[in-house]
């Protein structure tokens, strides 16, 4: 009896492609995406971390410094801007916007009187200023690291000795601590929920192959509501829905975890709206290319899942490799998560919110164009 | 001696006004190079029950679709009520009843009855009235809070019929309105229909029960390859396809040791089945080669020929899968 049964499987596997994906392509794609990320982690092809540098003291050590820090393959260091026709050195009024702003994860400040003191042992030493941006807690780490081996040029010329503490630093956190205003969570909350969005609005999609099997859609498309109307209908129940599923999530993350929510309303309800309309469009998308709900319920895994993981929504884009950071670019989560960082760490303005929501609002024109093409199968024959 | 005869078309409808209701000329379809109907032409008298027939793929749903503006036709015309339709042009007046169990089943009765009466058109101020009186007419008032998953077979096959006839359209469309249910819930889909008649509605239905086209349609099409290879009432259609005659069915004592001339078998031998022109003529003669061959005659059975034999006769009895 056993090798009946085993028979009635093997056949039903062997024939049933969407399982098979899931049992061998889904796992090896995301095993190589871990792997593309995490598994090439040495510091060749660690991110070049950007560095803003203010250069008060303006001595030859400060300068020194300066350029040693530029010449560090790990970092990209900026210390001027472009002002007017030309360029002018960076200030620690600008250097602290510039974090602000998520331009920079880190800035040092090198204030007067640092060049006369070093290298100053025994308490005698000026401390350099670290502006770090808390969001990137990795960052002015690796910087604190690199400003030794620098210094540790400067004085020997010789990058490979151990670096000693020759710099002693003065860290300032400009977005405020992490743990204490939730900020933390609401990057996970913003993940999470926009994962689940993908996911729900996939499966509300499906339910047009539901109406299809069942005949319903059909009969509704026997009355005078035509296509347009129909996906138009589904597109907006499902926008709505996935809006209601994200501001769960986030109230959620208020009551329990003490995310900021009323403080960033606005914000919170323009990418909201913007998110769940993509995400609504997206999953319209999905369904009106599958044939079956099996199909669908197999793809939208699979897309979804190696979406989530390239555009930030396992694990913090900035902790990936500058090129891996790029191909985050192309997903959809990438460009949602970027707008709930910007209003939730960086306390941005609206205004500035202006690329992710220009990227999701075409996103969103694109993927019901592209439904509303897939959908003309279901049309008159 | 037992004579079985079929039953007369219903009487339940009004009687049939003159001018089709709905006309379908020409029809032509093809999907792919799949013909799918093939210069099919049929009629519906206004206040008429007419059954299309048909073996499996001969295009009876591909002609309801084209009538319900889901098909567009290669060639040829519909027209409702003497207005040549156009594939996307809206149909008010007619009524489709799915063969699918098209209704929402998580919502209850009287949820699917109002979505549907909605985007049929019908108004917010008549709608209640109506999807009462269709809970009436269904037998679901006392049900019709229940979500529509949790129904009987039967009870499913009723709503599908009320929610495709709330906007109470003058022809109504049913494909295969009593397939799989018991024939208690098809007496009373029946009932549902003679009802809607007697409202003026003009019915066309296909069916593969022919029993049921023959005892309940005024008048019956068969179509077969994408074309109507008859059209009229059954006496019609047995006149023309078999003439006049019977089918006199004698069961036997024994099985004889020969063929006997002029008989065929059925039911594997037992029952020798001849076609005669006048029974009183020919009966003794039959009986009498019978005796001839050594057997006795047990029971005699006169069949008067009927859609069944009338619809193997023109579509053959070859399967068509």
């Amino acid at each position: 009896m056993i090798p009946t049964l085993l028979r009635i499987a093997r056949i039903s596997l062997r024939r049933d492609r969407v399982a098979q994906i899931m049992t061998f392509v889904l796992p090896v794609a995301f095993f190589s995406i871990f792997a593309m990320v995490f598994g090439r982690a040495s510091i060749e092809s660690m991110p070049r971390i950007a560095l803003a540098v203010v250069d008060e003291d303006r001595s030859l050590a400060s300068g020194q410094l300066v350029a040693a820090l530029k010449a560090d393959s790990s970092l990209r260091v900026r210390d001027s801007v472009r002002a007017g026709g030309g360029r002018a050195a960076l200030d620690r009024a600008r250097a602290a916007e510039l974090v602000r702003a998520g331009d920079f994860p880190a800035a040092v400040v090198i204030p007067s009187g640092w060049g006369a003191a070093f290298p100053g042992f025994g308490g005698t030493a000026v401390k350099v200023d670290m502006l770090r941006d808390v969001s990137d807690p990795v960052a002015s780490q690796v910087v604190v690291g690199q400003l030794q081996r620098a210094a540790a040029r400067l004085l020997q010329g010789d990058a490979a000795s151990e670096p000693m503490v020759l710099v002693a630093t003065r860290v300032t956190d400009l977005l405020g601590d992490p743990k204490r205003s939730g900020r933390m969570i609401s990057f996970y909350a913003a993940g999470i929920a926009v994962m689940f969005l993908l996911f729900s609005c996939a499966s509300g999609g499906g339910a047009l192959l539901d109406e299809q099997e069942s005949g319903t859609l059909e009969r509704v498309l026997s009355t005078d509501v035509g296509m347009g109307t129909l996906l138009a209908g589904k597109w907006l129940h499902l926008t709505l829905l996935g809006a209601l599923q994200i501001l769960v999530m986030f109230a959620w993350g208020m009551l329990v975890f003490g995310l900021d929510l009323i403080g960033h309303l606005p914000g919170f309800a323009v990418m909201t709206a913007f998110t769940a309309a993509a995400a609504a469009g997206f999953g319209l998308v999905l369904a009106t290319a599958c044939r079956t709900r099996q199909q669908l319920s197999g793809i939208a895994t699979l897309v979804i899942l190696v979406m989530s993981a390239l555009g930030g929504s396992m694990f913090p884009r900035f902790l990936m490799s500058e090129e891996m950071q790029r191909v985050g670019l192309l997903t959809f989560n990438a460009w949602a998560l970027d707008g709930y960082v910007k209003v939730f760490w960086r306390e941005a303005p609206l205004a500035e919110l202006w690329p992710q929501l220009a990227v999701l609002a075409a996103l969103t024109a694109a993927f019901l164009a592209i439904a509303r093409l897939l959908a003309r199968r279901w049309e008159r024959a | 001696m037992t004579v079985s005869t079929p039953g007369e078309a219903a009487g339940a409808g009004p009687p049939i006004a003159a001018g089709p209701v709905l006309r379908v000329a020409d029809a032509h379809k093809a999907f792919g190079a799949v013909p799918a109907l093939a210069g099919a032409s049929l009629t519906l008298a206004r206040g008429e029950l007419l059954a299309l027939l048909g073996p499996n793929g001969a295009g009876k749903t591909t002609l309801l679709r084209a009538v319900a503006g889901r098909v567009r036709l290669d060639r040829g015309t519909v027209e409702l009520a003497g207005r040549a339709l156009a594939a996307a042009a809206p149909r008010r007046g007619l009524g489709i009843v799915p063969q699918e169990i098209a209704l929402y089943p998580l919502l209850n009765a009287r949820e699917n009855l109002e979505v549907f009466g909605r985007l049929q058109g019908v108004p917010p101020p008549a709608l209640h009235e109506r999807v009462a009186e269709a809970l009436d007419w269904t037998g679901l008032a006392d049900r019709a809070r229940e979500p529509v998953k949790n129904f009987s077979g039967g009870m499913k096959r009723r709503l599908n019929i009320a929610c495709g006839v709330l906007h109470q359209p003058d022809v109504v469309l049913l494909d295969e309105p009593t397939v799989g249910v018991d024939p208690q819930s098809r007496e009373r889909i029946y009932e549902m229909l003679a009802v809607l008649r007697a409202h003026g509605a003009s019915l066309l239905l296909t069916t593969h029960q022919l029993e049921e086209a023959e005892a309940r349609c005024d008048r019956v099409v068969i179509i077969d390859h994408g074309k109507v290879i008859a059209a009229g009432t059954l006496g019609e259609l047995v006149e023309r396809t078999l003439g006049g005659g019977r089918t006199v069915v004698l069961t036997l004592d024994r099985l004889p040791r020969e063929p006997i001339a002029g008989f065929a078998a059925t039911d594997g031998g037992a029952r020798l089945a001849a076609e005669v022109a006048d029974v009183g003529a020919e009966l003794p003669a039959l009986i009498e080669r019978v005796r001839a061959a050594g057997c006795r005659v047990e029971d005699v059975e006169v069949r008067r020929h009927g859609l069944h034999e009338v619809f193997l006769k023109l579509t053959g009895k070859e399967l068509r899968e």
